[in-house]
């Protein structure tokens, strides 16, 4: 079981699994890779083909970019878990690594939430008067003009 | 397997590494660590200001051309060839990283070659990218005049449609969110310089295996450790891609 590759007393190296099994492993994993991809892609065209009719519902939009996320998110588990063979590491080393990345939850949600606010605040000078979805679309009427010859 | 072997060591009564690596790799771990907050960062706070515009441009039409495709309306297609091509490259990385483990020197050589190579070809692209959206003009109608502007960080030709104007047989628009640009090239030129900076040491590591630096020492944990900052630079492009391209 143990490689006896080592070079240090204090360190034992045996994180992948040796010869064939981890050339599998590296296979399988950019098989998936390149698949998730090729969905985000399918899901991004989808986006792009409704855009296209003027009615398109907003729901699913947010729908399919959400879905977009978890794969990317899914794909950042692979590249770090088997590529980076985090997933071999010592349980504590791993921990060490992603309870910090833990703070991102907070860090996006905070700061969206916060862009959201500027938004409405923009839209409404600051709670002075309703949101009008019209007057955000208008283009100057004088604007029109000078420019067309 | 390597927990079934390892579960009865005591890690942490000394005379040994609590997480079973070198200093070098395990410091590499928390530089990346720090590194993913910077961009996690630079990320947040595009969708930020992103969140609070009633406008933003759409991906599919800001990034719709190819080289040599001319003006094909081609959404998707480049941004998915340079994704294709780091993955591939973080592959070829990743079975050098292989090679090393089972000290194979030849192994090493050929796989970090064609990782460097796939290094190069993305930041080709990348050039060609910026080079196109920096001199590709645009029919912009700005104080009250059409003018044609490319896209900078301090000019944005991107902005919503005006209904109904044509000049010289082209679609006038407004000015788009001057953040855009300075988003994109601000977190695709840092992260382009990743990518170059791991090509440099991709190279200074072909170099010392060539010498056979790590057959003399016995290991090739440098190349783990290298690879390590390749696939971040390949984590952090799901991202550049996810935000700036897909969503």
């Amino acid at each position: 079981m143990h490689q006896s590759n080592t070079h240090s007393p204090e360190v034992t190296f045996h994180h992948a699994p040796a010869g064939d099994e981890q050339v599998k492993r590296i296979i399988r994993t950019t098989v998936i890779l390149s698949v998730i991809t090729l969905i985000e892609l399918a899901l991004g065209f989808t986006i792009y083909f409704l855009h296209k009719s003027a009615d398109y519902s907003h729901f699913l939009v947010l729908f399919i970019k959400g879905v977009i996320v978890i794969l990317s998110l899914a794909k950042a588990f692979y590249i770090v878990g088997v590529f980076m063979h985090l997933g071999d590491e010592v349980r504590n080393l791993i921990m060490t690594i992603v309870v910090p990345l833990l703070l991102f939850t907070w860090f996006i949600a905070a700061f969206l939430i916060d862009g959201n606010s500027w938004l409405n605040l923009r839209n409404t000078d600051a709670g002075h008067r309703p949101y009008n979805k019209e007057q955000q679309q208008v283009v100057p009427k004088d604007a029109k003009k000078p420019g067309v010859e | 397997m390597a927990t079934a072997a390892t579960s009865d060591i005591k890690w942490w009564a000394g005379g040994r590494s609590p997480f079973n690596v070198e200093y070098g790799k395990l410091m590499m771990w928390y530089f990346l660590m720090s590194d993913a907050f910077t961009f996690g960062a630079f990320l947040i706070s595009y969708g930020t200001i992103r969140f609070s515009q009633n406008y933003w441009p759409d991906p599919n039409h800001v990034f719709n051309a190819f080289p040599f495709a001319g003006h094909a309306n081609l959404p998707l297609a480049f941004v998915s060839l340079m994704t294709f091509i780091l993955i591939i490259s973080s592959v070829t990385m990743v079975l050098a990283v292989h090679a090393g483990h089972h000290m194979d020197k030849k192994g090493v050589v050929k796989w970090m070659a064609w990782t460097i190579v796939g290094g190069i070809a993305f930041l080709a692209c990348q050039a060609w990218e910026w080079t196109h959206l920096i001199t590709g003009e645009h029919m912009v109608l700005i104080d009250g005049k059409v003018q044609e502007i490319g896209t900078t960080v301090s000019r944005n030709p991107w902005g919503a449609e005006i209904p109904g104007m044509i000049h010289e047989g082209h679609q006038v628009t407004k000015t788009g969110p001057v953040a855009f640009g300075g988003y994109f090239f601000g977190i695709t030129g840092f992260h382009g310089f990743h990518v170059l900076s791991g090509v440099v040491i991709n190279i200074i590591m072909l170099i010392m295996t060539l010498n056979g630096v790590f057959d003399r020492k016995g290991h090739y944990q440098m190349i783990e450790k290298a690879g390590l900052y390749w696939h971040f630079v390949d984590l952090v492009w799901v991202f550049v891609f996810l935000c700036f391209y897909l969503i």
